[in-house]
């Protein structure tokens, strides 16, 4: 059988179950599809071949013993800002490039209890800050649909491995957009799940009230198939929520039909692209053909204040975590210096790139004595607002569509120098971050062969009714079948 | 609202982030931008609003008082920079 790498995780689950394929084919097919494509599109930034065909070999015995769960032997990329015991875990930052952290992330031992087989960890922007993935300070990587763009950021790595079939699915994280965005730049199914639902206990932080871990894969099913296995409470982490799981596969299939879906008008923006509010207008109107109940003027007029919170509470957040990284204990130190605070500068100064400092001083001035109020608590006091704008449309819908990005992918290099344009690309998925309800990004169509993402929001704990809604558009449209031709480069060794 | 050199300076040394002299520019325009944009948030009036830390509604988290195994030393002094025996190795904290 020719080009498994293609397969999705339900596909992939079957041929090993009928014995037709085993997870070490499936694993040396991704392998040498990163070693074929990842060229062009650096979405890698450590590959574990050794260890992955191991897993691969102790997947198989564990699939000869019989019945086994759908992610056993199947292959996984995860973003490099969740920590894998062994395997170094940079955060595409100079400050962590030789980390390698002492215990697995509960995600990571999630995965492994299951069997699964771990290809390597994927390219972000450093420390999951920006919108592009140039902020690595590796490589940026590229959008498979057209390698001159950015894959979106800061799962770039991870969203851009998914479009180009390196691996079966993979793990971002989402602060603000980080997933949704790069699943929509690229083409694919990407899930924030509400905040509480996912264990973040061994992601490297962020913005601790707002970072989530969530699948990005190749269809609705699968997510679903990713999320059942990674909700689960765990006790290390304290913001983890004790709360009933459905089975999100067997719920998939369930009828739209009568469903009440908002439409949120704030969400189509100054400066969205004609081309984006058309194809998800035109994809709304399919949701309203499946039997949607489609409400075209809902309200949430305190949108516009999100994406200033948000550029509040983040680096607020931000520079608090960040001050861990003194060059003490683990990571990059400066050592040629005289005294301690001055190893401290410069290990700072050399270890973190440009926008990682620039959070950490907006941040740091926002919570300094003087302006907490005027910046840090105010935001806050705005995040209640939307907060209970959320809950307060959530009485009357079930879900709320929205698109997941203003624009279609953009040029790399185009918004590198300009702070607040890069952020302004985030604008329609950062409310969701500051009022921590779940929402997910799946492909809505293409404008001159870029993709556009469709978002679709749902109240606090209920993946169930979006991975509904997202899997009736789904099997009602053919995006799935089209697939970025990738030039392929000559290897430079 | 324009941030000064020096107030860019001060923000630093509470942060204790080195920064060259052309950082310090380019901060000073970009984070006055950005501070400009926050300036939008003054429209509203919060002034009756509780703040909301984090959307989940659990409080006071506790596990209970149990000892438990750490991790072996050497596992975590692998990635130490600078090292002595089994212990951090780092400049005086404390100077004469």
């Amino acid at each position: 059988m020719s080009e498994l790498f293609r397969l999705s995780i339900a596909e992939a689950h079957q041929l090993l179950k009928e014995k037709k394929i085993t997870s070490l084919e499936l694993t040396k097919s991704c392998l040498s599809r990163i070693e074929e494509v990842d060229n062009s599109i650096h979405a890698c930034v450590t590959v574990s071949a050794d260890s992955a065909l191991n897993e691969a070999v102790i997947a198989d015995k564990e699939i000869q013993r019989g019945d086994f769960p759908p992610l056993t032997g199947i292959p996984v990329l995860i973003k490099d800002n969740m920590c894998t015991a062994g395997l170094r875990t940079t955060c595409s930052s100079k400050m962590l490039e030789h980390f390698i952290p002492p215990y697995n992330a509960t995600v990571i031992k999630l995965l492994k209890k299951n069997k699964a087989v771990i290809l390597g960890k994927t390219n972000m922007d450093e420390f999951a800050m920006g919108s592009s993935t140039e902020n690595s300070a590796f490589t940026p990587t590229s959008n498979p649909w057209d390698l001159s763009r950015v894959p979106g950021g800061s799962s770039g790595g991870s969203a851009a491995a998914i479009a180009a079939d390196e691996a079966i699915y993979a793990l971002g994280s989402d602060t603000g957009g980080s997933i949704r965005q790069p699943a929509g730049f690229c083409s694919i199914v990407g899930l924030k799940p509400t905040y509480g639902r996912v264990s973040r206990f061994g992601l490297v932080a962020f913005a601790s009230s707002l970072d989530q871990i969530g699948p990005m894969t190749k269809t609705v099913t699968d997510c679903a198939l990713v999320l059942n296995t990674i909700a689960v409470y765990d006790e290390c982490d304290s913001t983890s929520v004790p709360c009933t799981t459905p089975d999100y596969v067997n719920n998939l299939a369930q009828d739209i039909r009568g469903m009440r879906i908002g439409i949120p008008k704030e969400y189509f923006v100054e400066g969205m692209q004609p081309e984006v509010k058309n194809c998800i207008q035109t994809a709304i109107k399919k949701l309203e053909e499946l039997g949607a109940v489609i409400d075209w003027n809902v309200s949430l007029p305190h949108t516009k204040y999100g994406l200033a919170a948000y550029y509040i509470l983040a680096p607020s957040e931000a520079s608090a975590n960040l001050a861990r990284y003194d060059g003490f204990k683990y990571g990059y130190s400066y050592q040629d210096t005289s005294n301690m605070w001055e190893a401290m500068e410069k290990t700072k100064q050399s270890g973190f790139g440009p926008e990682v400092k620039r959070r950490i001083m907006l941040g740091t001035y926002a919570l300094s004595a003087g302006y907490y109020d005027a910046y840090y608590l105010k935001a806050q006091k705005i995040r209640t607002l939307i907060k209970n704008e959320f809950d307060h449309a959530f009485e009357k819908y079930d879900a709320l569509v929205t698109p997941t990005s203003p624009t279609v992918p953009f040029q790399i290099g185009s918004k590198v120098n300009d702070p607040v344009q890069m952020y302004l690309s985030d604008v329609c998925t950062l409310p969701i971050n500051i009022a921590g309800v779940p929402a997910i990004s799946i492909p809505a169509g293409f404008s001159n062969g870029l993709p556009i993402g469709m978002q679709i929001i749902g109240k606090p704990f209920d993946e169930k009714t979006i991975l509904q809604i997202a899997f009736a558009y789904e099997q009602a449209s053919a995006w799935r079948s089209i697939k970025p031709r990738i030039p392929i480069q000559a290897s430079s060794c | 609202m324009k941030l000064s050199k020096e107030e860019v300076k001060h923000i630093a040394i509470l942060v204790r982030l080195g920064l060259s002299n052309a950082e310090i520019e380019s901060f000073q325009t970009q984070l006055s931008n950005i501070l400009d944009n926050f300036e939008i948030l003054k429209e509203v009036d919060t002034s009756y609003l509780p703040p909301t830390t984090q959307s989940v509604t659990l409080q006071n988290v506790y596990r209970p008082d149990k000892a438990k195994d750490s991790f072996p030393a050497e596992d975590i002094l692998a990635n130490a920079p600078r090292r002595e025996k089994d212990l951090f190795k780092i400049q005086a904290v404390l100077e004469d």
